[in-house]
């Protein structure tokens, strides 16, 4: 079962992540920062995971390379659960993570080889220094990074090259899976396309497969091949990526891609672009139900009542609404 | 162009990798530095921090070495000699005035090395006294800090790292400690050391010499003092580890030993260092004015506040006994101080972003 091309990759099942926030002195409150998310990916696939800042993208990435030790939930990977000590240490020479902050993701006072080659010490990844030293230019040249900069500090580098060295990083241990956390939102519109492109190049070569964080939905159209919008924790809706810009169903997805501009005057015309009204609400007080009916212009008692569950309602497209056949 | 092509403003020409031109282009950078090498330029150009950290310099060879060739010791009476009566000429000489049987020799023709600051009252030759002085002043300011510094790091980065029940015991029990009035402290430690028979512990040893009351000192520094280090370096901790490249590393599967050694310990060793340097003339100051109360160094080890304390007898006829202890603290604290806070320029990071 294990190399079977049909297993994905990576697969979530009700993922919960909740954070004990003090509320008072002696009072605690979770903060439901994941609740209850399940998705898989496929090998060699990019799932984008798009919403608005503050809806636990993060915490879903990190989540999934425990860097914060899941609240419920599993994480299977090839075929075989991710439990014990030993499995989450083999599991992080297998996945690792690009950071959102090409700044504060860079330690200070190490040179650029140090950085990319601390998961190679970390793992015990070179018998020699010689063959350390090869493996570090090697990466420097896979994201484009100039070999003569190996001993300089990451302070000397603009953000586009930092984040460069940032993916040299994850790249070092040879990964099959990457989960990228924002890694453009930092830079420069010119620099974004840059470094994106780069992305898609190192797939290629590599096989890599990615778990894309993005807010910007036109970064994740172009580098995603499924797309799940998320929002106060839950994923909302999940399909293809041309199903979902096309065919949208969930409301919170539609208001999201009429906020993508169109350059054609005449569509965009036709597409008003949808609303919405309030703010999102804290995760520390989520509204009972779907988490979305407070801003939903379609929403009902029911949705204050019941959570709405996660349907697969066409091939591959999965919503959670209860009123999905009377908004389409 | 895989997938689909970008229609927005992003031009899909734009999305051609960089041609080798390009990457020359992107590659003029200033020539390395470290950030060491920085933080010297910029202290090298800070004219009083360097003309401070020269004074330091100055003052620590000059209490080192001068006592290797000066004539005269700090404690030997100049006006007593074995099997002769007590010459009182000695006792009390102004700045390069010289006892009776100097005068005798200089009279012979030979050279007398002079008194530069005079004697004191109990005719010993001043100058070595208050090279003395200043070698104590600055090995307790030293060693206070020393100490302040090994108990205050551990006990913070502890705190700091660990989180949690842990922190919140140890910030609470550093609160306490703040609370406690610490000169009542000394002047309670020295009085209880003295009656507890540590003096019969410590006698033959160097600690003899300088005596219990500096020992109940560095008590009283690692046992108080070390909590407002405690303090600073817990915060470093804290909000290092929340950093990114923290995570980062945890990411890849490092070990907390890895991550405290590479991670946390450079980027708060400049914090660390500063504020040791600032700790030492706070240290330097308490000895002396604990001195000056009579709870310092044991007679007849000199120290700048017991010599100050000393020259209040005779504060009309000889002022100068006073002044020039004190001078020579306020040079001493003064440099450190001024040394202190252009190390901060030039090394924290905050100030320079
Ligand atoms: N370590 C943490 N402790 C407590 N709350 C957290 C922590 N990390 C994230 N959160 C909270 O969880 C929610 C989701 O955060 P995050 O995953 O960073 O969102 P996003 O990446 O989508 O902007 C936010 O409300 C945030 O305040
Ligand atoms: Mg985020």
């Amino acid at each position: 079962m294990n190399n079977n091309e049909n297993t994905p990759l990576l697969e979530v099942k009700n993922l919960k992540q909740y954070f004990d926030i003090n509320v008072g002195v002696f009072k605690s409150k979770p903060l439901k920062a994941v609740d209850d998310v399940s998705f898989y990916i496929n090998k060699k696939e990019t799932l984008g995971l798009v919403g608005e800042s503050g809806c636990g993208k993060t915490t879903v990435g990190r989540t999934i390379l425990n860097l914060y030790k899941p609240t419920a939930g599993e994480i299977w990977y090839n075929g075989k659960q991710i439990k014990t000590k030993a499995d989450i240490n083999e599991f992080r020479k297998k996945a690792t993570m690009v950071f959102q902050d090409p700044y504060s993701s860079l330690n200070p006072r190490m040179t650029v080889a140090d950085i990319i080659g601390e998961p190679l010490d970390v793992h015990n990844l070179y018998s020699t220094k010689e063959e350390r030293r090869e493996r570090i230019l090697e990466l420097m040249d896979y994201v484009g990074l100039n070999s003569e900069h190996a001993s300089r500090y990451a302070h000397e580098f603009s953000g586009g090259q930092r984040q460069r060295i940032g993916i040299a990083r994850a790249l070092a241990v040879n990964p099959e899976f990457i989960v990228c956390d924002e890694p453009v939102s930092a830079l420069d519109v010119s620099i974004q396309a840059q470094v994106i492109n780069m992305f898609d190049e190192l797939q290629d070569k590599l096989g890599l497969t990615y778990l894309f964080i993005a807010h910007n939905l036109l970064v994740v159209r172009h580098i995603s091949d499924r797309i799940a919008v998320m929002y106060l924790g839950k994923i909302v809706e999940l399909a293809d990526a041309e199903e979902i810009y096309s065919r949208p169903l969930h409301p919170y997805s539609k208001a999201l891609m009429s906020a993508v501009p169109v350059p054609d005057p005449q569509v965009a015309r036709a597409n008003k672009r949808i609303m919405l009204s309030g703010d999102i609400p804290s995760p520390l007080n989520a509204p009972s139900g779907c988490p979305f009916r407070t801003r939903c212009p379609h929403a009902t008692e029911q949705c204050a009542m019941e959570t709405p569950e996660f349907k697969e309602i066409s091939k591959g497209h999965f919503v959670a609404c209860h009123n999905i056949d009377k908004i389409n | 162009m895989r997938k689909f092509p970008i229609n927005m403003h992003l031009n899909v020409d734009s999305f051609l990798p960089a041609s080798d031109a390009e990457k020359e282009y992107m590659v003029q950078m200033r020539p390395s530095t470290t950030f060491f090498r920085d933080g010297v330029k910029r202290l090298l150009k800070n004219k009083i921090a360097t003309i401070s950290f020269i004074m330091i310099i100055i003052i620590t060879l000059a209490c080192i070495l001068i006592p290797l060739f000066w004539p005269y010791k700090y404690d030997k009476q100049l006006g007593i000699s074995l099997g002769k009566p007590v010459d009182p000429t000695y006792a009390n000489l102004r700045p390069f005035e010289y006892g009776e049987t100097e005068q005798a020799k200089i009279a012979a023709g030979e050279t007398v090395f002079p008194h530069i600051f005079g004697t004191d009252s109990a005719g010993r030759d001043y100058f070595i006294r208050v090279v003395y002085g200043t070698r104590i002043s600055l090995l307790v300011g030293f060693f206070a800090s020393l100490i302040v510094l090994v108990i205050g790091m551990t006990v913070g980065s502890i705190a700091g790292y660990c989180g949690g029940k842990v922190d919140i015991v140890i910030m609470r029990i550093v609160d306490i400690i703040y609370s406690l009035p610490d000169m009542l402290m000394v002047i309670l430690l020295s009085a209880a050391l003295n009656n507890s028979g540590l003096d019969k512990l410590i006698q033959g040893t160097v600690l003899e010499k300088i005596g219990l009351n500096i020992l109940s000192l560095f008590i009283v520094f690692g046992l108080l003092y070390w909590v407002s280090m405690s303090r600073l370096i817990r915060g470093q901790i804290l909000s290092l580890r929340e950093q990114e490249y923290v995570l980062a590393a945890r990411a890849c599967g490092a070990k907390p030993g890895r991550i405290i050694k590479k991670h946390l310990m450079p980027n708060c060793i400049g914090v660390v260092i500063i504020s040791t340097a600032l700790q030492i003339p706070s240290a330097i100051f308490t000895e002396s004015y604990l001195s000056f109360l009579g709870l310092g160094v044991n007679a007849p080890m000199p120290s700048l506040g017991s010599l100050a304390s000393d020259a209040l007898n005779g504060i009309h006829s000889y002022s100068y006994r006073l002044i020039i202890p004190a001078v020579v603290i306020s040079l001493i604290v003064l440099s450190l101080n001024l040394f202190g806070d252009g190390l901060r320029d030039a090394f924290d990071p905050k100030l320079n972003k």
